[in-house]
């Protein structure tokens, strides 16, 4: 997993509720069996006129131009802002496959729904939680502002703006500790596997009937 | 002792450590299917690491199975590579599934009860978001992405944090042909679809224990929709009455032992739960979305609503982005809503009492002019054939419906059961996203009956008033 220290990069505003991992990754993708190459489809409903089927030819789509990631000023932004419960329904994690794969490394929001949220931290992709008020200032902002950026620092928890002030956000320690590091969980939970064959030995002699 | 509630004995009994709040917790079953494990596979064969535990795990390929005649195969070539793909991964690393030909193949969520996979007390993982299913055992089940299948496969544990707890608790007796699928999205009305998120709601109150174990797998399905990862109910007779002598689940001695330890799982008398949502379910009347988001719902006597009626900006152009989506107008009675498809099935009704269920409003009678196409896609093979041998087949059939092979089918069309872009469906499903039944496709999340009787009148009815 690539690890996550800091991040300077441009806004793209999704001005949406209840953005759900369908709506992020269609169906169709689902069906490959690689981590990989799901960028090009991120949001495809919503960027694309035509319909879009796996293996099609890109350069032969016809893309929404109403959509915000056809627009030239968001072309190069790296950071996505939503409004409340991102990431919502299916638990696919070929959604946030996908919008790493788009180049996005942060994903600003008012909430996020439980299984998305803790599927980004698996892939390298920092999602925050800020205040309706702060996510209200900072699509204003975007929206008034040609190529308005933020720096994120992870290590101390912190949003700068291009005004300089910073704003200051939550993130777990554990979370914060794998992603800075680009540490995989399951070579940190293997260094327990004494721990999980001692639970089992008591665990099994309670609940025999699960043998 | 200290009263605890049933999500803190499920959790709590399968701690293996914790660290300033982060608990490695250890998991009994893993479910798997075809879409969101070969990535966990690959990971595993890369990093040479073997599967912890290859009892736990039951797979089955569900999501992009055709529900046509399958003595053809599958004849898209990326399904088809991704469900031969799960056959292999089982065959190498030495796992239990039920292929796409075993009348025990069926929807995941479907399966795992019908064979006593599922049994109160455990931990229940799935890459799939409706795992929540089944946790109408008593169990602590939850859909999880793809990175944490490998970690559960690799590990046979998960790194969770402890969730809040919230009771719902629906006192009072459901009106006649009022059901669990009713009180969900009623559920989901009140509280929206994120009023759950961070949550693990246990279900309790009259009109729950009332409800046959269907019924409850039926509303822990739906408890992802209200943001929950986890739904649950307590054991009683009803529960262990259902897991006896099914192919998975403990026989004689070892039955009545674990009998004695499943008793044990409910809320303490005086657990404090983090939240508390009351419904009363004498007041629950059949329910109908109307929009793009399952909080999007009202009642069959109810209208759409008028977006200049709502204050909040946000909320205003969210209503009118979903009417225009749906392509419908403001204050529109809900019975006035005319349907193009039926769909029967899904993991959160397609099980034989849902089948009952619409088969007893069908029979005799004919679907109207106006359905283009009305599906019922069993949840199991064995549903299936109990249907069958129950001549509930021969209903659907006569009414004018399409009897299908098991699988997920149109609730989710990843196969070749989709909506075209402008068709409004009446579906038993439990997700009206923009796009999900297929792209442009308009759907209204129903019970089983209220399904059945749109596709008799060709619009939506309210089923109490059907003699």
């Amino acid at each position: 997993m690539k690890s996550f220290v800091t991040h300077t990069g441009i806004l793209a505003p999704l001005d949406r509720a209840n953005v759900d991992t369908d709506a992020i990754i269609p169906k169709q993708f689902l069906k490959s069996i690689k981590k990989t190459g799901f960028g090009p489809h991120l949001f495809d409903e919503w960027r694309y006129l035509d319909h879009g089927e796996p293996g099609m030819d890109l350069t032969q789509r016809v893309k929404n131009p109403d959509f915000v990631l056809n627009q030239d000023r968001y072309e190069n932004a790296t950071i996505l802002i939503a409004r409340e419960n991102f990431g919502c329904g299916s638990s696919r994690e070929h959604a946030p496959w996908a919008i790493e794969d788009y180049g996005f490394r942060v994903i600003l929001a008012t909430s996020f729904a439980d299984i998305f949220f803790s599927n980004c931290f698996k892939n390298g992709l920092l999602p925050i939680v800020l205040s309706g008020e702060t996510i209200d200032r900072l699509f204003e902002s975007t929206y008034t502002n040609n190529g308005y950026a933020l720096t994120i620092d992870l290590e101390n928890q912190s949003i700068t703006l291009p005004s300089n002030e910073k704003i200051s956000f939550q993130v777990d320690t554990f979370r914060k500790h794998c992603l800075m590091n680009g540490l995989d969980d399951i070579g940190l939970t293997m260094q327990h596997s004494e721990s999980i064959k001692a639970f089992e030995k008591t665990y099994y002699q309670k609940n025999s009937w699960l043998l | 002792m200290q009263a605890k509630t049933l999500y803190e004995k499920l959790f709590e009994s399968h701690i293996v450590r914790e660290d300033a709040g982060t608990y490695l917790i250890y998991i009994d079953r893993h479910l798997v299917h075809e879409v969101t494990s070969p990535q966990a596979f690959e990971g595993l064969r890369v990093n040479h690491r073997p599967v912890w535990r290859n009892k736990s795990v039951l797979a089955v390929p569900d999501h992009n199975v055709p529900t046509t005649d399958r003595s053809l195969g599958i004849s898209d070539p990326i399904s088809k590579i991704q469900v031969e793909t799960l056959d292999e991964n089982c065959k190498h690393f030495g796992l239990t599934q039920f292929p796409m030909n075993d009348n025990r193949q069926g929807i995941v969520h479907v399966i795992g009860p019908e064979q006593g996979s599922t049994l109160p007390g455990m931990t229940i993982v799935c890459g799939d978001s409706h795992t929540s299913t089944h946790g109408a055992f008593g169990a602590l089940a939850m859909g999880i992405g793809t990175s944490e299948v490998e970690h559960v496969l690799a590990t046979q544990c998960l790194i969770l944090k402890k969730f809040k707890t919230m009771e719902v608790r629906v006192e009072g007796k459901l009106n006649k042909g009022i059901t669990s699928k009713d009180i969900a999205l009623a559920l989901i009305g009140k509280i929206g679809t994120a009023g759950g998120t961070g949550y693990a709601i246990e279900f309790t109150g009259e009109s729950i224990r009332t409800l046959s174990m269907e019924s409850r797998m039926t509303i822990c399905n739906m408890a992802i929709e209200a943001g929950a990862r986890a739904g649950m109910v307590a054991v009683d007779e009803v529960t262990i009455a259902y897991i006896e002598n099914r192919p998975f689940s403990p026989k004689g001695e070892a039955f009545e032992k674990a009998k004695v330890y499943w008793k044990t799982l409910h809320s303490d008398k005086d657990a404090k739960f983090d939240k508390i949502i009351k419904l009363n379910g004498n007041e629950i009347l059949p329910q109908v979305t109307w929009g793009t988001s399952p909080e999007m719902v009202v009642s069959i006597d109810g209208m759409t609503p008028d977006p200049k009626k709502e204050n909040d900006l946000s909320k205003r152009k969210g209503i009118e982005d979903a009417l225009v989506y749906m392509g419908l107008e403001a204050n529109l009675p809900i019975n006035q809503i005319s349907v193009d498809k039926i769909f029967i099935g899904s993991c959160t009704n397609s099980r034989i009492e849902d089948l009952r269920e619409a088969a007893s409003i069908l029979k005799g009678k004919k679907i109207a002019k106006n359905i283009k196409l009305a599906l019922v896609v069993p949840g199991s093979g064995l549903v299936k054939l109990q249907a069958e041998k129950e001549g509930l087949d021969k209903i659907f059939i006569d009414a004018g419906f399409e009897w299908r092979e098991p699988g997920c089918s149109m609730c989710l069309a990843m196969n070749a059961d989709r909506l075209d872009p402008g068709e409004r469906c009446a579906s038993t499903s439990n997700r009206n996203f923009e796009g999900r039944q297929g792209q442009g496709g308009r759907t209204h999340l129903v019970s089983p009956s209220m399904a059945a009787a749109a596709s008799v009148h060709g619009h939506f009815v309210d089923i109490r008033a059907l003699s």
